[in-house]
C-alpha cells in the first residue's frame, strides 16, 4: 500500500511538471486588493499570466487527481465459491483497462484472494482463477495480455481474519496492483 | 552440577514457543491400569523422563496410570504382587551415568496379571537425549501393551504465524522441541514429510507467488523443484520417496502433476477444467485421493497415478477437502465443511460410509499418525490456530495450546527409519 501512495504521488508531481513548472509565487496568495488598484498595466498582465498558469495547473492536477482516485479503487469482490467477475465491479475494471490500454509500459500484477471457508490449497486454486478471470475482463477491455501477471494468495493474506460473512466479503477478491505506471 | 545446567536450559529455551498447555477429553473403550515408577538415578532426570513417558501415555487416552503410592522398587525381584492390585502392568529402571556426558537407562515392562517381562532393554546415549530416550520408551511400552507401534518419537510440521512472520516448524509429536526450518516474512503453506522423514516439500510465497521447495532437515540445504507461471503447490511424497505429486496452474487450471522428486520428469496426470488439488498417494502407489470441484463443488476423488478417469468418493451434504489416506489404505481422513463449520471425518472404501469424528468448528488438514491411530489437525481457540489430534475411534480428544502465534497446516511425519 505503501508503494502504492508513492507511486500515485510521484504521478501527480510529473503529471504537474510536465503541464506547467509550478512557481511559488503562484501558489502563494501574494496580491492584496489594495496593490491590484495601484498597480501598473504591466503588473496587472503579469499577475493576469500567473492566474492562468495556477488555473492550468490546478486543471493537471484536477486530472490526474481523478486518475488516481479511479485507479485507487482497485479490489474486485467475488461471491462465495464464485470465481466470475461481478457486474458491480465493471467500472472499477473499466478505467484500468483504459488506463492500461493508453500507458502500454505499464503493468500489473493481479492478486487472486479467497475466504477461509476451503482449505488453503483449494482456496489458493479459487484465488488463481478469480485473478485469471480479472485478467481476462481487463483484457477485453483494452489492455494487453503482457501488461498483467496473475498471482494468488488464497486465504493466506486476509484483509479481515474473522468468521463472519461481513469478513469473508473483503477476503474475497482481486487485486490490481501496479508494479509499473 | 552438568544436570542441572542441562535441566535449565530445556526448560528456560523451550518456553518461547512451548506448549502452555495440554487438554484431553475423552478416553478409549479400554484403559490398560499401568504403572511408571521414578527410575532410579538422577531425581530431576528421572522425573523427567517420568513426566514424559506419562504425558505420551495418557494422551492416547489407552492408558490408566496408577500412582505408585509410594513404592519404588527398581528390580523385579522387590516387585510384591499383592502390592498391586487392579495393575496390569508396571514400569521400572534405572538411570546410570557413563563416561563423557553419557548415561546408561535401563529399563524393563512387567506384566503383574501373568508374571511375565514385557520388555526389558538398555539404552546409552548423552544426557541432552534423555527427551528421545522418554518417547522411544513409551513408545515400546505402548507396542507390548496394545500391539501397535507407538509414534510418540515420530515428528510433527507445521507452519506458525506470528505478528507478520512465517515459520515452518519441526517439533515432537507432543508439540515440544520445536525447530524453526524456514522463517519468511511470506506465507508458507503445505509441508509434506519425506516417506524417510529427512526431507520436506512445502510451499513458499518467498519470491511473490507459490513455488514449491523441497528442504533436507539434516543439512538444511533446499531446493527449488517448481516455479513455473502462476502458482506451484500442494506437494505429496510417492511412499517410496522417488517423485512429488503437485499442483500447478501453467497450464491454465489447478492440475495435479507428478515428477521426480527433484523436479524433473514432470507429467501432467489430471485433466479437468477444475481445480484438482491435495493429491495424496495411496500407501501401494498406485492411485492419488485429491479434491476437486468438477462436480459443482470441492469433493474427493480417486484417479490411477497414470491418469484418466477419476472417480468420485465423497456424495455428503457439504464440501470435503484435504484427504489423507490411513496407512492401511482401506479408508482416508479428510476435513468436511457443512452448515458454516468444519469436522474432522473419515470415509471408509470398503463400505462408502463416512464418519464424523469431532464435534465441528474451524478444523482443517488432517493427517494420520504412521501407526493410523491418531489424527492431527488444525481447530482453534479464542481465534488463534492451535494442534488438536483425535483417536481414530473418535473416543479421545487432544488440543495443545501453544503460548502464542497462529499455527496452521499441521502434518504428522512418518516412521523414522
Amino acid at each position: 500500500m505503501k508503494k502504492l501512495i508513492l507511486s500515485v504521488l510521484l504521478l501527480n508531481l510529473l503529471a504537474a511538471c510536465g503541464s506547467n513548472p509550478p512557481k511559488e509565487e503562484v501558489v502563494e496568495p501574494a496580491t492584496t486588493s489594495a496593490a491590484e488598484t495601484a498597480a501598473p498595466a504591466a503588473e496587472a498582465a503579469a499577475d493576469a499570466q500567473a492566474a492562468a498558469d495556477a488555473q492550468a495547473a490546478a486543471d493537471a492536477q484536477a486530472a490526474a487527481d481523478a486518475e488516481t482516485a479511479m485507479l485507487e479503487k482497485n479490489s474486485v469482490y467475488f461471491p462465495f465459491d464464485v470465481d466470475a467477475v461481478q457486474d458491480a465491479d465493471r467500472e472499477t475494471i473499466m478505467n484500468h483497462a483504459e488506463y492500461l490500454a493508453s500507458h502500454p509500459d505499464a503493468r500489473v500484477r493481479v492478486e487472486g484472494n479467497a475466504d477461509e471457508r476451503g482449505s488453503s490449497e483449494y482456496n489458493l486454486g479459487l484465488g488463481q482463477r478469480r485473478a485469471k478471470n480479472t485478467k481476462r475482463a481487463l483484457v477485453l477491455g483494452g489492455a494487453s495480455d503482457a501488461q498483467i501477471e496473475t498471482v494468488s494468495y488464497g486465504e493466506e493474506k486476509p484483509r479481515c481474519s474473522d468468521h463472519n460473512e461481513a469478513c469473508w466479503a473483503q477476503n474475497r477478491r482481486a487485486d490490481i496492483i501496479y508494479s509499473a505506471k | 552440577m552438568k544436570r542441572w545446567i542441562w535441566l535449565c536450559l530445556m526448560v528456560f529455551a523451550a518456553p518461547a514457543h512451548a506448549v502452555l498447555n495440554i487438554e484431553i477429553t475423552g478416553a478409549g473403550e479400554h484403559q490398560t491400569p499401568v504403572s511408571l515408577v521414578r527410575f532410579a538415578g538422577d531425581a530431576a532426570v528421572a522425573q523427567g523422563l517420568l513426566d514424559i513417558v506419562g504425558n505420551d501415555l495418557s494422551r492416547t487416552g489407552l492408558f490408566k496410570l496408577v500412582d505408585p503410592a509410594g513404592k519404588s522398587p527398581h528390580d523385579p525381584r522387590d516387585i510384591r504382587s499383592a502390592e498391586w492390585a487392579g495393575v496390569e502392568a508396571v514400569l521400572i529402571g534405572t538411570i546410570e551415568p557413563q563416561d563423557e556426558g553419557k548415561v546408561a537407562v535401563k529399563f524393563r515392562l512387567l506384566d503383574l496379571v501373568r508374571n511375565a517381562e514385557l520388555l526389558s532393554q538398555v539404552v546409552t546415549a548423552k544426557e541432552d537425549q534423555v527427551r528421545a530416550i522418554s518417547h522411544r520408551i513409551a513408545d515400546l511400552v505402548y507396542e507390548r501393551l496394545t500391539g501397535s507401534p507407538g509414534v510418540f518419537s515420530t515428528r510433527i510440521a507445521y507452519v506458525s504465524r506470528d505478528e507478520g512472520v512465517y515459520r515452518l516448524v519441526v517439533a515432537d509429536s507432543d508439540g515440544d522441541n520445536e525447530q524453526a526450518l524456514l522463517t519468511s516474512k511470506e506465507p508458507i503453506m503445505s509441508p509434506a514429510w519425506s516417506p524417510d522423514g529427512r526431507q520436506i516439500a512445502y510451499v513458499s510465497f518467498e519470491k511473490r507467488r507459490a513455488m514449491v521447495y523441497v528442504q533436507s532437515l539434516t543439512s538444511r540445504q533446499r531446493t527449488l523443484i517448481a516455479d513455473f507461471p502462476g502458482s506451484n503447490s500442494a506437494p505429496a511424497w510417492s511412499p517410496d520417496g522417488s517423485r512429488i505429486a503437485m499442483v500447478l496452474t501453467r497450464d491454465d487450471e489447478s492440475q495435479i502433476y507428478i515428477a521426480d522428486s527433484n523436479g524433473n520428469h514432470l507429467r501432467r496426470v489430471t485433466y479437468s477444467e477444475a481445480i484438482d488439488t491435495e493429491p495424496c498417494f495411496s500407501p501401494d502407489g498406485e492411485s492419488l485421493l485429491f479434491t476437486s470441484d468438477r462436480g459443482g463443488s470441492p469433493q474427493i476423488y480417486r484417479v490411477s497415478v497414470k491418469g484418466g478417469g477419476a472417480e468420485r468418493l465423497t456424495f455428503e451434504s457439504g464440501n470435503a477437502f484435504s484427504p489423507r489416506f490411513h496407512p492401511d489404505g482401506k479408508s482416508f481422513v479428510f476435513a468436511h465443511f457443512n452448515e458454516g463449520i468444519f469436522h474432522i471425518a473419515v470415509y471408509d472404501l470398503e463400505s462408502r460410509q463416512m464418519q464424523i469424528l469431532t464435534a465441528g468448528g474451524w478444523e482443517k488438514k488432517p493427517s494420520y499418525a504412521p501407526n493410523g491411530k491418531m489424527i492431527l489437525f488444525a481447530t482453534e481457540v479464542q481465534g488463534r490456530g492451535i494442534l488438536a489430534t483425535v483417536s481414530s475411534d473418535g473416543r479421545v480428544k487432544q488440543k495443545m495450546v501453544a503460548q502464542r502465534g497462529d499455527i496452521r497446516e499441521p502434518m504428522w511425519g512418518p516412521f523414522l527409519k
